[in-house]
């Protein structure tokens, strides 16, 4: 049941995630920083296509998919352009989350005041 | 009392259950944006016959659209303080940690206030996720062929 293994997945990565900010003085930043490394690594291993096919959006939502997809675009930018593909290719495929933060961050903070 | 004493006594004073009760919070929250995405994601197969992959990258988008949104209503910061981990961890803390910097750093003016502050936060993610990845992309193709 994937809708299940999705809950368990994201929910199980996001509770590691507060486990470590509870119980180390690592920050936010730390932790995603950490978790996008980890999802490069697991793309490496082959272990994150395996999660994206057990649990679906469960493994797509977390932050480390970032890792996966840049992990992913690398190589497939190698088969393409050779080695002119790990610098040409590595952000194809994690571009629509940079770019969708940007505009959308951007056209909102022009909008919308800080309230403190 | 120096601070290491200090940090003992507030460890001793700061209740294991609170710990507990983070967890599962962030366990529910987290599980809830999976699931959802999930939903969202099964509904654009299904019935806009959509290719797996850019579903996943709409949900994506989506997700990166209403973190952002509600961020800079205000509303998300109230939940990232409660909720924690359960909402950095997925995208929408990297859409938040955007556009909350950005929010926060535009009275100082578009160039040196919003733009040299607006990967304040993410910057850490997009560097060494890219390092990670370039590299590990090299070991790949050397490894694996």
């Amino acid at each position: 049941m994937i809708f299940l293994n999705a809950f368990l997945l994201s929910g199980f990565i996001c509770m590691i995630g507060q486990i470590i900010l509870d119980n180390t003085k690592l920050t936010p930043g730390h932790v995603t920083s950490i978790f996008t490394v980890l999802g490069a690594v697991l793309s490496f291993f082959g272990i994150y296509q395996k999660l994206i096919s057990f649990a679906g959006a469960g493994a797509t939502v977390v932050i480390s998919n970032f890792g996966h997809l840049l992990y992913q675009a690398g190589i497939e930018g190698f088969r393409q352009f050779g080695v002119l593909g790990f610098f040409s290719g590595l952000l194809v495929k994690s571009s629509a989350a940079i770019v969708s933060a940007i505009i959308f961050s951007f056209i909102f903070t022009l909008i919308f005041k800080p309230k403190d | 009392m120096n601070k290491d004493e200090y940090k003992k006594l507030v460890d001793e004073l700061t209740p294991k259950e609170k710990r507990a009760k983070n967890a599962f919070v962030a366990f529910l929250v987290g599980g809830l944006i999976g699931f959802v995405g999930q939903v969202i994601v099964t509904i654009m197969t299904t019935t806009f016959e959509m290719e797996v992959v850019e579903a996943y990258s709409w949900l994506c988008i989506l997700i990166i659209f209403i973190a952002s949104l509600l961020t800079s209503l205000g509303f998300f910061d109230n939940f990232v303080t409660r909720v924690k981990a359960g909402l950095i961890v997925p995208t929408t803390g990297f859409a938040h940690s955007i556009t909350s910097a950005a929010l926060d750093y535009k009275k100082e003016g578009m160039i040196t206030g919003l733009g040299a502050n607006f990967f304040k936060l993410a910057g850490s993610v997009l560097l060494y996720g890219i390092i990670a990845a370039f590299f590990l992309s090299i070991f790949g193709v050397i490894i694996y062929g």
